[in-house]
């Protein structure tokens, strides 16, 4: 039997994320996720299921959404109505500690940064390993090194953040996202702002977290090249709701006029109308 | 008016809230000693110069005032009674929580309410570390453990004030003036005054770290979270000095 199943997985080439024990069961799952700020409905019904060894990509226009998607990932924010499973737990049920324990599992890196100014850049990175107190100090040390040096910033540990320009603080916390190695990823947008050869980096970085580690991302981007790239699986925010779905062929070939807009950039489109039509709505 | 009643109550909510956050990741692990030691020097050290001048001049005031109108009921030997009681009992806990209301209750909502308009409290809750336990356990703690030090050496110098003010200027006998200061005061009374002092820092981190923890938008939510900070805290102090006061006499 052994060979015959190896014959298949060469065979399956298509699919070689598929190859370790549990990969393709649900890790995130989003049921009809209803979010608002006061009158505005930013997430309107939106279900999503991230599977193990997935890279997904979340595409969509600035401010529909995106970053508070993520955060409903990780528990940073509640949904209004609807649920957050992860592995099968209900979020809304944890207690603050459970909660707590729960994201050991995750890593992300934030839009801004969001580093501790109060800490240099070696403490930010270490923040995790120090706490978590299962690491001797040396190798901590290595590990946040390693890490720096993955996102070409071995000559700024002893800094603090504010002495870093925005792409630097963006790469320290990606830095600080993988440095625990995390099975889950969330990257929200890590490479807006980044010039295109660092950028590149960043997208290997992800690819790798994902090969090496079989880690499941999940990232924000605009930048559709790098979106193509690292992505296995994509998906479209339009007004709330996941508007499409696929993997970057299938995405690609979408007959949804509001994917080609998105895709081919173009200033008028479903997309934009749908948005027109709801400020219509408004106004009357 | 129905609004204003409904956001007193939340706010109170919001308070037991974070009251019992507190109490419940006090005695959990990692115990950081470095970082309760590290904000008591910034309560208790850097707080000392100006809480010291109040104790100095607020006993040579009451030396002033206290020692004319005593002299007109031939009662000036009393005065140095009257400004060690009011030092220990009331005066040097009251007068130093409201120092370290401006100076510490503001910083820890400006410090706090920063990190959270800029996400960093959000980055503790991903890198799994409970935002109350790292932030606002020491700093509710140092300042309860400090404020008590700081009003021991607010009574010495509160007392030491109306000591030169009296017999300096006003030509009282040092030997008397110091058996007086001491003639009446019970160990209960400088007690109930430590006892004060505890609670007045507890509540003054507590209210500053959470109008921090909660600020929402930006640059000005800090701002009014500052104010916010010394105003509340300023007051629920002397609110809760009435309360105690009773309790305690
Ligand atoms: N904490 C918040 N409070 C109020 N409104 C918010 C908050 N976070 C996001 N929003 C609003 O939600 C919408 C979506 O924001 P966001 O998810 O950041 O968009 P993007 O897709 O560009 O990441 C925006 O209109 C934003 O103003
Ligand atoms: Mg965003």
């Amino acid at each position: 039997m052994g060979p015959m199943v190896g014959e298949e997985s060469v065979q399956e080439g298509a699919a070689p994320e598929a190859t370790w024990a549990g990969a393709g069961r649900a890790r995130i799952e989003l049921r009809d996720v209803h979010k608002s700020f006061g009158p505005k409905h930013v997430l309107r019904g939106l279900d999503l299921t991230v599977r193990d060894g997935d890279s997904l990509v979340i595409l969509g226009g600035s401010g529909t959404g995106k970053s508070v998607l993520v955060q409903h990932l990780i528990g940073l924010m509640r949904p209004d109505r609807g649920s957050v499973l992860v592995d099968g737990e209900d979020l809304a049920a944890l207690s603050s500690a459970e909660l707590t324990t729960l994201r050991q599992r995750f890593g992300m890196s934030f839009q801004e940064g969001a580093l501790f100014d109060s800490l240099t850049v070696f403490d930010n990175v270490g923040f995790l390993l120090e706490r978590l107190g299962t690491m001797t100090r040396a190798e901590i040390r290595d590990r946040v090194f390693e890490c720096l040096e993955l996102v070409r910033l071995e000559g700024t540990a002893q800094r603090l953040p504010s002495e870093l320009s925005g792409g630097m603080r963006r790469r320290v916390g990606f830095a600080r996202a993988i440095a625990h190695k995390p099975e889950i990823l969330l990257f929200d947008e890590p490479n807006t702002g980044l010039d295109p050869v660092t950028s590149a980096v960043i997208d290997e970085l992800i690819i790798r977290m994902r090969e090496k580690l079989h880690s499941t991302t999940v990232t924000i981007t605009h930048d559709l090249r790098s979106a193509f790239t690292i992505a296995t699986r994509l998906v479209l925010l339009h007004q709330g709701q996941i508007a499409a779905e696929g993997t970057p062929e299938e995405m690609q070939a979408s007959e949804d006029g509001r994917v080609q807009q998105f895709l081919s950039g173009e200033a008028h489109g479903p997309l934009t109308d749908d948005e027109e039509a709801e400020r219509e709505a408004r106004r009357e | 008016m129905t609004r204003a009643l409904n956001d007193f109550f939340a706010e109170i909510g919001h308070f037991a809230q974070m009251f019992w956050d507190v109490l419940r990741w006090t005695p959990r692990r990692p115990w950081d000693f470095g970082e309760l030691l590290n904000q008591m020097v910034r309560v208790g050290v850097l707080s000392l110069p100006v809480v010291l001048l109040t104790a100095l001049f607020t006993g040579a005031v009451m030396a002033l005032q206290t020692y004319g109108v005593l002299a007109r009921v031939n009662a000036e030997s009393f005065t140095g009674s009257i400004i060690a009681l009011s030092m220990v009992r009331e005066l040097a806990a009251v007068l130093a929580a409201l120092m370290i209301a401006g100076r510490c209750g503001s910083a820890m909502g400006a410090e706090l309410g920063t990190m959270r308009v800029t996400q960093q409290i959000d980055a503790l809750e991903v890198l799994a570390t409970n935002p109350v336990h790292y932030l606002v356990v020491p700093r509710v703690w140092a300042t309860t453990i400090v404020l008590p030090l700081l009003v021991v050496l607010s009574n010495v110098v509160g007392i030491y004030g109306g000591y030169l003010v009296s017999v300096v200027l006003m030509g009282a006998n040092p030997v008397s003036y110091i058996d007086r200061s001491f003639q009446f005061m019970e160990l209960a009374d400088v007690t109930s005054g430590l006892i004060k002092a505890a609670v007045f820092g507890f509540i003054i981190a507590l209210i500053g770290c959470l109008k921090g923890y909660r600020t929402r938008g930006g640059a000005k939510g800090v701002g009014n979270s500052t104010t916010k900070a010394v105003v509340a805290a300023s007051i629920s102090v002397l609110i809760v000095d009435f309360f105690l006061t009773k309790i305690l006499f």
